[in-house]
Formats: C-alpha cells, sequence, structure tokens
C-alpha cells in the first residue's frame, strides 16, 4: 500500500519542487520594489521576524508593479503579439505535421520505427546550432535565395532573414517534433477496420478521414497545438536571432526588463502574467485530458 | 531563484582548487585580448587563468548583482562601474600590491576618476570612442564626407545611403547620447522631455537602418553588405582589417564625427567575494606593465590607458588618429555616467519605441 501511496504523490511532488517553489519564488519577487545592491531588489515576505512578521509584511505588500505594466501599452501589445505569432505557428506545424504523422501511421510496420528515429534526429543536434544554420539557409546570398535565383523562380534575392516570415519558419522547423509525435501516436492506435467499414458502406475515402479519423485525432491534434503553442508564445532564441529589429514578442520585452532597467520585480511580473496567460489553455487541455481518460 | 543562480553560476564557474594550484578567474569581452598575454602570465607567474567571455555589460552585471559569480577579475565599462561600486559589487585594490600603476596615463585617469574616485575599485584596460563606421567607395559615390552626425541623423544624408544598408549598434547608451549630443544639448541629460527628443530623432530616420545589432555590424562592414554603421572605434577597425584581408575592393573607414563622440572605458576591478584575491592584484599588476599593454593594444586595435606603453605601440595604432585621437579631437569627446533607475526606464522604453515602433 506504501509504495503506491508514494507513486500518487511523485508527480505532485515534482509539481512542487520544480513549479509551485519557483513560480512562489517569482511571484515574491513580483510583489518587491527594485534597488541598488546585490540581489537589485528589496526583499518582501522575509523570515526575520516570523510568522508575526510576516502578518504585517502581507498587509504591506504593493501591487504597483502589476498597476504599472496595465499603464504602458508595451505589455499587452508584446503579449497579444506573442499570442498571435505562437498561433500562426501552431496551425502552420499543424498542417505540415499531419501529414507527416499520417504518412507515417500508414507506412509499413517495419518502416515506422525508421521514420520515427528520422524525426527525433534533429534533437540530437544543439537546438541553437540547428537555428544558427536558417541565418545560413534564409539570408540575401544564403541557400534559399541562390536557389531560387539559379532555378529562376525570382530575379531578386528575398528578404527573409530578420522578419517575421523568418520566425514563424524557425518556430514551425524547431517544434514540428513535438506536433508529429503525439499525432503519430494517436493515428498510429486507430482501428484500420474502422475505415474498411466506412468504405464497405459506401463512403468516399475523403468523406471518411473527415467522419472518422478525425474526429478520431483531435486528442491528438490538441496534444500536439498545446505542446507547441505554450513554448512558442514565450520564444526568446528564435525572434532573436532570425526576427527582425522590429518583431515584438514577450520574451524579448522580459529580457529588456531583466538585464537593461535591472527591474527584477517587473520582470517577475510579466513572467506572472505570461504563466497566468497559459495556464488557461493548460486548464482546458487538461480538462480534455480527464474527459479522453474518463470515456 | 538567487539560490538557483548561484548554484548553476558556482556549478559552472568555480571547480574546486586542486592543492596548492593558484589560479585566477577573469572575465572579459569576447575578442579583447592577445591570447599569448595569457600564457605567458601563467608561464611567469605559476598561476592559472580561467579565461572566461561575455558580449554585453548587461550579461555581466546580472551575474554580479546575483552574487557568488565566481569570477576574481571582471571587466565593465565604466558608466556601469560606477553603479556596480553603488551595490557594493567590488572590492577596494589594495594599492600595494599594484606597483605598475605608476604607468597609467593621466588623459584617462582623470576622465574615469568620475566613476571611480581616486581609482579605489579600477584599473582602466582599454577605452575607445563611440563613432561612424563606413564603406569608403560608397561614401565616395554618393559624394557624402562621413565626418559629421548629419550622415546618421539628418534624412537628407542618411537616405542616400538607405539601399546599400545602415546597422546601428542595439544599445541606447550608445546611440542617445549621440542625439543629445547632435541636438546641441547635454550628451548626458536625464531630462525626460529631452531624452525623448532625441529618441524622437533617431525614429526619424528609423525607416533608413536595416538593423539595430551590436556584433553583426563587423561582418557586414567588411563584406560590403552594409555601407553605414554606428559603432565601437575597435569593432570597425576589426571590420577594416577583415576587409583588407579578403581584399574584394571593400575600404572600411571609422569617422569620429565633428561634433564629438562618446568616449568610453572598460575598467578591470575584483569582485567582493572573489576568492583569489591575491592572484587578481598579480593579474592586474601583470596588465599595468607597458609591454603587456602594449601587446594588447597592437592586438586589438583599441587605445589603452597606459602611457608608458605608448613608446612600444606599433605605428598602425599610435599614430592612427581614429585610435588615438588628437588632442583637439580628444577634448570633443563627452562621456556619460551610470542613469539612475528612473532614467534607465525612460531610455529603454524609448528605444523600444524606436525599434518597434510601439
Amino acid at each position: 500500500m506504501k509504495t503506491s501511496r508514494f507513486t500518487v504523490w511523485l508527480p505532485y511532488l515534482w509539481l512542487l519542487i520544480f513549479f509551485l517553489a519557483p513560480f512562489a519564488l517569482v511571484l515574491k519577487l513580483s510583489l518587491s520594489e527594485p534597488a541598488i545592491a546585490i540581489p537589485p531588489y528589496n526583499p518582501v515576505l522575509t523570515w526575520e521576524e516570523g510568522i508575526a512578521g510576516w502578518w504585517v509584511d502581507l498587509k504591506r505588500l504593493s501591487f504597483e508593479n502589476y498597476r504599472f505594466i496595465t499603464e504602458d501599452s508595451l505589455y499587452w501589445k508584446s503579449y497579444l503579439s506573442s499570442v498571435w505569432i505562437a498561433t500562426v505557428s501552431t496551425l502552420l506545424t499543424l498542417a505540415i505535421g499531419f501529414p507527416l504523422a499520417y504518412g507515417m501511421a500508414r507506412a509499413p510496420r517495419a518502416m515506422r520505427p525508421v521514420l520515427l528515429m528520422l524525426v527525433i534526429l534533429p534533437f540530437w543536434t544543439s537546438f541553437l546550432i540547428r537555428v544558427y544554420a536558417w541565418i545560413g539557409i534564409l539570408k540575401k546570398e544564403g541557400l534559399l535565395n541562390q536557389f531560387l535565383l539559379w532555378a529562376g523562380l525570382i530575379d531578386q534575392p528575398l528578404t527573409i532573414l530578420n522578419t517575421d516570415v523568418a520566425v514563424y519558419i524557425g518556430i514551425v522547423y524547431s517544434y514540428l517534433p513535438f506536433m508529429v509525435l503525439p499525432l503519430y501516436a494517436n493515428l498510429e492506435k486507430q482501428d484500420a477496420t474502422l475505415l474498411e467499414a466506412a468504405a464497405d458502406l459506401g463512403c468516399t475515402p475523403f468523406r471518411a478521414f473527415w467522419t472518422v479519423t478525425w474526429p478520431l485525432a483531435l486528442p491528438g491534434v490538441l496534444a500536439g497545438c498545446f505542446l507547441v503553442f505554450i513554448p512558442a508564445v514565450g520564444e526568446f532564441v528564435i525572434p532573436a536571432l532570425l526576427g527582425g529589429s522590429d518583431t515584438l514578442m514577450i520574451g524579448q520585452t522580459l529580457y529588456d526588463e531583466f538585464f537593461k532597467n535591472r527591474d527584477w520585480p517587473v520582470s517577475s511580473t510579466v513572467a506572472v502574467i505570461l504563466l497566468a496567460i497559459l495556464i488557461i489553455p493548460i486548464v482546458i487541455f487538461q480538462r480534455l485530458q480527464q474527459r479522453e481518460a474518463g470515456a | 531563484m538567487k539560490t538557483l543562480l548561484i548554484a548553476l553560476a558556482t556549478s559552472i564557474f568555480v571547480f574546486p582548487a586542486l592543492a596548492q594550484e593558484r589560479v585566477v578567474n577573469v572575465y572579459n569581452w569576447s575578442d579583447y585580448i592577445d591570447e599569448d598575454i595569457i600564457s605567458d602570465f601563467e608561464e611567469e607567474t605559476g598561476i592559472k587563468v580561467r579565461y572566461d567571455v561575455f558580449d554585453s555589460n548587461e550579461i555581466l552585471e546580472t551575474k554580479l548583482l546575483a552574487g557568488g559569480s565566481g569570477y576574481d577579475v571582471v571587466v565593465p565599462s565604466a558608466s556601469f562601474l560606477e553603479r556596480q561600486i553603488t551595490a557594493g559589487v567590488f572590492q577596494e585594490l589594495d594599492q600595494s600590491k599594484l606597483s605598475n600603476s605608476a604607468n597609467l596615463w593621466d588623459e584617462v585617469s582623470n576622465r574615469t576618476e568620475v566613476y571611480d574616485p581616486g581609482q579605489k575599485y579600477s584599473i582602466n584596460y582599454m577605452w575607445g570612442t563611440t563613432g561612424i563606421g563606413y564603406n569608403v567607395g560608397a561614401a565616395e559615390e554618393r559624394g557624402v564626407a562621413v565626418d559629421s552626425w548629419d550622415v546618421i541623423f539628418d534624412p537628407d544624408k542618411i537616405s542616400k545611403f538607405a539601399d546599400c544598408g545602415i546597422h546601428l549598434l542595439d544599445a541606447p547608451t550608445e546611440v542617445i547620447p549621440a542625439a543629445l549630443n547632435y541636438l546641441g544639448k547635454d550628451p548626458d541629460s536625464r531630462d525626460k522631455a529631452e531624452l525623448e527628443e532625441a529618441a524622437a530623432l533617431v525614429e526619424q530616420v528609423r525607416p533608413h537602418i536595416q538593423k539595430f545589432n551590436s556584433s553583426e555590424y563587423i561582418n557586414a562592414l567588411a563584406n560590403g553588405d552594409i555601407c553605414l554603421a554606428v559603432g565601437w572605434s575597435g569593432d570597425v577597425f576589426q571590420a577594416r582589417d577583415r576587409a583588407a584581408e579578403a581584399d574584394a575592393g571593400v575600404e572600411v573607414g571609422y569617422s569620429i564625427p565633428e561634433q564629438g563622440a562618446l568616449m568610453w572605458f572598460d575598467q578591470m576591478a575584483v569582485p567582493a567575494d572573489a576568492g583569489n584575491v591575491e592572484e587578481a592584484h598579480e593579474f592586474l599588476n601583470y596588465m599595468m606593465r607597458p609591454d603587456v599593454m602594449a601587446k594588447a593594444s597592437n592586438y586589438v586595435y583599441y587605445a589603452n590607458g597606459n602611457k608608458a606603453s605608448q613608446e612600444l605601440l606599433e605605428e598602425d595604432v599610435i599614430n592612427d588618429p581614429a585610435i588615438y585621437p588628437p588632442a583637439a579631437v580628444l577634448e570633443k569627446l563627452y562621456t556619460i555616467r551610470a542613469y539612475d533607475p528612473r532614467t534607465q526606464r525612460t531610455v529603454t522604453r524609448a528605444w523600444t519605441k524606436v525599434k518597434t515602433g510601439s
């Protein structure tokens, strides 16, 4: 009995150590104010005066930083722009990832492990290097432009690098495996005899896909979409390397607060609100998963 | 988070010292030293140097403010150093161990005095200017002399270069003072209205600027991909040398505009929590030897704050007016102090508006 209770608690312990505890620290930081010191803020809710001190501290807590970021349009514009970029990237990833996963799931059984391996293979190289490689591909005198010029499709090199298009390409490329893997896991489990039954009853393959395969694949689609969407909203590296100076994303805004303004409290506030924005889709996802598990 | 950062920093940078092995952990800007200097120092003193690099003052500052960085010698720019001294990041240097400090150049130390009065906490490593790097051929073709900030801030002039690419440093503390100076204001102004006016000036020429960056412009200038860049002197010289080596018809020039330019200083200092204070002082003292500093400047093409090293400098360094400007030009160079948090926020915000339009 004891072991099983432990296994139940293990995920919660994990959540406590790697999510709740750091989040509590960030939340605490977001309520403090900056200072020129090591560390660069005046801590609130310290242990020095015990529990009684906490009560006094609690009453003194200031939500000044939260008020501050509602005052400047920069912050909500950054959130909005990040959510937009993440949404577009997620849909593009789905559009490319679904046929890929479908093809893999329908491939001869013996080939599937090889195909799966090929999807995972890019992870063996550093993420940073792979994003860097895109600079060489997308720049004006890069491989893509050279190829298009050679093929006679364009006569002037395209400006792709340092634009939002490059950011989309970078995100779709980097997160594609996160879309393909849950989709593949779902599609591979689907019972092929259902499609045969549909065909026997006079269903066209196209209609069979939309009435049988797609609804059954929805949990995989949602899992893939969340796995792409959530990290893409907070993405910093890809827009920093491939995006232009005018690409507005919350990761950059957070970086500026932390490193340029040295305002750890405000940057923590930005992070807490980002988490609040992301929690909504995560909760929906959880609900859907529970429903699936219950069904 | 603090403890996490410390744990991370120490696990990466502080290895358990082997018995009796003397070490010094140095954290300097990237591409900023002749590596022979490090091996010479190790050979002469038997102290092992663990050399690590950064590429922005912000990264260095964040590590120092988080505490427990594990470094013994760090090299912030003077305006950052000033604030870090206030925060209690550094320890006072033991002057009795710095016998070579007599070699320092008063022209430089007098100017760094405002950041670190009495040079209690730091010594100068290199200094330079923030000016305009340009493609000589392209400027001649357009009949525009690159000798004034007009080339950047006058829409009529900058637009002539727009077709061949213009980069600006992605550092408001470098560009905003230049804009203030151009407008005839104090380059070190803290006045919100003036700072916003300066940002508006940059915003006006924003459509002509291809990219804001602080390192990419070196190669872009050298390859002839761009023809104008507001950048750091030594970086532009690197671009000049790379262009000359490539011999592909690109000639890069550097101009300290007639209205003057920002003069900056990179200072060597010892963090308060340094573990190898003795070795750090030996390193600093070594770096103040005339032959060592001459070697350093001959390699990186930046001027140094060491008077005695000047006669050992190569001709193309000491006689280059862009590296060692003549007295008349030196007089026009201006310096800026550390921004207080409120001003810093105004400047960062205005800069984001310049870059993203929102």
